[in-house]
């Protein structure tokens, strides 16, 4: 917990917090005038393209760029070579660390691609078509190599190896190598023996999941100059401007306050964009050419070039009493790290049990390097697969002791006090209160109305993340509030984060002014992600309030010329014997009142403030092609304190709607040739709005005690609950237990014909 | 590289002149020539329909229509849907519903939406799927879109 002054608002009538007020940068985006990072021009600016590797694994022998150097328009072209000499040395992104020298070679590759789509060299021309023909004119011979794409076999002894210095890492010790296994996480608590021992029902099934994909609808895209000063100035879409800042001085060695980040508005993320890819690379080609660079990758190159997350495999084995208590719980998951090193195994493992107290459990996990890109953070990473595996489980169990799915739940379900079985024991949380207002929503008692329908429940969890903060603000003599802060606003965060400083002064949302402004301008300020921005960057927010505030009373005493501690402040009234201001009229005395009105704060709230959800949907199975109609959707959540419940809902519906499709269609598929084949938005099948009906939403708020207004996180939980319920509804409907993602019309149709046999 | 050709059209009411390779699309032209960037690539293929804009009226993916093909055309782009200083419903009812998150793929909905509340005035939910089913949007689920385009219809706030 940071220093935050622990005022109560829990008895508090808010004015501002769970209003729903326009977005200060709406009227920006409705009109098509918000400049997004694809909408920096800048003068003279040249044209970046990438090639990428036709095959899945290979070596590389030569790089011939002179062709390509000598075709008119071209200014520059770029190669691993150019990468300085790296120590290497690991990064803390927010959501994940990552080695840089990996990160430079999958930026731009040096002696070997590691997957079809892998960055190889770039170029810099006066146009993208030029870019485009000298792309194709370089010449690479390659050795081609074995390759592994499915992470089992990837495991296997004599498989296709990756890295050949690479160890697996158990509790900290290295292996003997070779491997493709970076890392072997275990824990376990209780005696797991005693625990399926004393078990009426054991159940053990086997999961697999697809490589999906973030689906951002803007591609990656980059700008930058390398001034003449040597100054490299970056315009980028990135949910990290500091971030990306580090990441591109480390990669080219240069001290970090030679480098300045500009966030751009950003068309989507969802973890997908917190590691660089065109930043570095754009830089190398300005540095070369003398001229500013711009690089925009087409969609083929982000679903080959960028982070997916990981295709899974995952064992759950449950026992449990006759009356439904769990006795014992054992998993074992192996997680696709991708290209290198690194996945999202570890919250995977420790996400699996997170719902439920348990007290004898082993959980290992796998982090394993196949020849796919390098899986990056998704929504809750590595969550929603652990939470497929468990909740499916978890159902068949209920089914087969007769216990409805809720009441299960709320028998073992987690409350303050449980001991999550990685270690941590929860504070107040609010689990049991989703629970019961899903036992209390009108879908969960609505009857089903037709045949081939089913309706299915799953909950899910999610840490979200604290993590540092900045934020600046001053008062303007017109009455408002100008709010700078670092955190990449993604879906609504300036107004979330400037209603809590407006709730702080007692003035109307409106009159704070938020600008998320360049890491020049601001102080250090971590990730929008691990669902931390409203509430970590809002409660910066708050603090700086209370130090306005303060200001403020100082002012109003010098005009009174009274004892500051004398001044009473109610909302936005400062009051001191017979005499009043309102906060606007104080804003316009202001100049001729001492110092102007300034503040900064940050923050860095430490430990997750844990957020649970529970989703019911309906389903419809068409019989003959097992096509699956969501007919009903309802997303239950805990949010602490909803401070914009637009946005709050927004979440909850998109997350909804990303797990729908992860558990219906998304997939990457690959040939025998380990390459991809449906690198297109078009045969990558995301939702469409005729695929879904509207997605009802019930907010919950048990505060967190951890915070002033008592928001947690919410961005991220509500992917993790659909996969699990989807199936489940599935199940109701055609008694096919689906253990295998994405359920697609296919595979489901086959094991409706297995069953009718 | 062929030779530019000078294409003559209206965009958003006012005449335009440019001139444009043969290979080049319109999304590319309205951008990188004409400065109007509110229509976004995000696919280049015809899938995503964020860069979506009305050409005589009618929805087009301005990615897979070539510049050539404006001549003599009048097109409609999200920067010219608001008149006067004021929003058209739509873009109130889209802010008013918190219907966009990151928003980049916004002005492809409100020229899909507009062109289908131009023709059919008071559509049915399934309708408004129908129709928009040709733009994709990662963050909102939908549901705030499709209830923005209803209250838009409706003329009521969201």
């Amino acid at each position: 917990m940071s220093d935050i002054s622990p005022i109560s608002y829990s008895d508090k009538t808010f004015k501002v917090i769970g209003t729903r007020p326009v977005r200060h940068d709406g009227a920006d985006k409705v009109t098509g005038r918000a400049l997004y990072g694809a909408d920096v021009q800048l003068p003279g600016a040249l044209h970046g393209k990438v090639l990428r590797s036709p095959h899945a694994h290979a070596r590389i022998k030569l790089i011939d760029t002179s062709i390509a150097e000598k075709i008119e328009g071209v200014y520059a072209v770029a190669t691993g070579k150019d990468w300085p000499d790296l120590v290497d040395k690991i990064a803390d992104l927010g959501e994940g660390a990552v080695h840089l020298k990996d990160l430079s070679e999958n930026c731009l590759a040096v002696d070997k691609v590691l997957y079809k789509g892998h960055a190889i060299a770039a170029v810099a021309a006066r146009d993208v078509h030029i870019a485009e023909a000298a792309i194709a004119a370089i010449r690479v011979d390659y050795e081609l190599l074995p390759a592994v794409t499915s992470v089992l076999d990837a495991m296997k002894p004599g498989a296709p190896i990756l890295h050949p210095g690479l160890k697996t890492e158990t509790l900290g010790q290295p292996s003997q190598g070779p491997t493709n296994i970076d890392r072997h996480v275990h824990f376990e608590t209780g005696d797991i023996a005693a625990g399926f021992a004393a078990a009426d029902l054991i159940l053990e099934r086997e999961f697999e999941t697809a490589t999906v994909h973030q689906g951002y609808i803007e591609p990656q895209v980059s700008t930058a100059l390398w001034n003449e000063d040597g100054q490299l100035k970056i315009w980028t879409s990135t949910q990290g401007s500091f971030t990306a800042r580090h990441q591109t001085a480390e990669l080219l060695q240069l001290p970090i306050s030679k480098v300045t980040v500009t966030p751009c508005e950003i068309g989507g993320g969802f973890g997908g964009k917190i590691a660089v890819y065109l930043e570095p690379v754009a830089a190398i080609l300005s540095r070369k050419s003398g001229r500013a660079v711009k690089m925009t990758m087409q969609r083929d190159e982000v679903f080959e070039g960028t982070g997916p997350t990981p295709a899974s495999f995952i064992r759950v084995k449950l026992g449990a009493t006759k009356d439904g208590k769990l006795t014992a719980g054992q998993a074992y998951l192996a997680y696709e790290s991708g290209a290198f090193p690194g996945g999202v195994i570890g919250p995977g493992t420790m996400c699996i049990f997170s719902c439920v107290e348990l007290p004898n459990a082993v959980v290992d996990g796998y982090d394993v390097c196949v020849n796919k890109p390098k899986t990056q953070a998704y929504r809750a990473p590595g969550a929603t697969q652990a939470a497929f595996a468990f909740e499916s489980t978890f159902n068949e169990l209920a089914e087969q002791l007769q216990i409805d799915p809720i009441a299960i739940r709320r028998i073992n379900g987690v409350k303050e006090g449980s001991r999550r079985v990685d270690g941590p024991v929860y504070p107040r949380i609010g689990y049991l209160e989703c629970l019961e207002a899903a036992q209390n929503s009108s879908h969960w008692n609505s009857p089903l109305e037709g045949p081939n329908q089913g309706r299915g429940i799953a909950a899910g969890y999610w840490f979200n993340i604290g993590l540092k903060s900045s934020v600046s603000a001053s008062v303007n003599p017109d009455g408002t509030v100008n709010l700078l802060e670092g955190s990449t606003d993604i879906g609504g965060t300036r107004t979330s984060i400037a209603m809590q400083l407006a709730e702080t002064l007692g003035i109307p949302a409106a009159d704070v002014l938020p600008k998320v402004v360049d890491t020049d301008s601001i102080g250090y300020t971590d990730v929008t992600g691990g669902s931390r921005t409203t509430f970590a960057t809002g409660m910066a927010a708050h603090k700086v309030g209370l130090k306005l505030l303060e200001q403020l009373t100082a002012r109003a005493a010098f005009l009174w010329d009274c004892d500051p501690a004398e001044v009473k402040v109610d909302g936005d009234l400062y009051r001191w014997r017979d005499q009043q201001l309102t906060f606007k009229q104080l804003a316009e005395k202001l100049p001729s009142a001492g110092d102007p009105v300034v503040g900064h704060a940050s923050v860095s709230p430490e430990g997750p403030t844990n957020g649970f959800g529970v989703h019911i949907v309906d389903v419809e199975v068409d019989p003959d092609t097992a096509k699956v109609k969501i007919l009903r959707y309802t997303a239950i959540q805990d949010a602490g304190k909803a401070i914009h419940p637009s946005y709050v809902e927004g979440q909850m519906q998109g997350g909804a709607v990303q797990g729908i499709g992860w558990a219906l269609n998304e997939e990457y598929f690959y040939g025998d040739d380990h390459k991809m084949r449906n690198a297109s938005l078009l045969d990558y099948r995301i939702p469409t709005c005729l695929d879904v009906p509207m997605i009802d939403t019930i907010i919950v708020e048990v505060p967190n005690p951890n915070h002033p207004f008592g928001v947690r996180g919410v961005g991220e939980t509500p992917i993790v609950p659909p996969p699990g319920a989807i199936a489940d509804a599935i199940f109701q409907a055609t008694g096919v237990r689906a253990t295998r993602l994405p359920i697609s019309p296919p595979r489901l149709w086959k094991a409706m014909s297995q069953l009718a046999k | 590289m062929a030779k530019k050709k000078l294409i003559s059209a209206k965009i958003n009411g006012e005449p335009r002149e440019f001139a444009c390779e043969p290979r080049q699309s319109l999304l590319e032209v309205l951008r990188d020539s004409l400065q109007l960037t509110g229509a976004k690539e995000g696919c280049n293929n015809g899938n995503c329909g964020a860069c979506t804009v009305l050409l005589n009226g009618e929805p087009v993916v301005s990615c897979l229509v070539l510049a050539l093909e404006a001549e003599g055309a009048e097109i409609e782009t999200v920067e010219g849907i608001a008149a006067g200083g004021q929003l058209q419903p739509l873009q109130q009812c889209f802010l008013e519903g918190a219907a966009l998150q990151c928003g980049v793929c916004t002005p492809g909905f409100l020229m899909t939406a507009k062109a289908l509340l131009d023709r059919v005035p008071h559509p049915s939910e399934a309708e408004i799927r129908f129709q928009l089913a040709g733009n994709l949007c990662r963050c909102t689920g939908y549901d705030k879109i499709v209830r923005a385009v209803q209250a838009a219809a409706e003329g009521t706030n969201p």
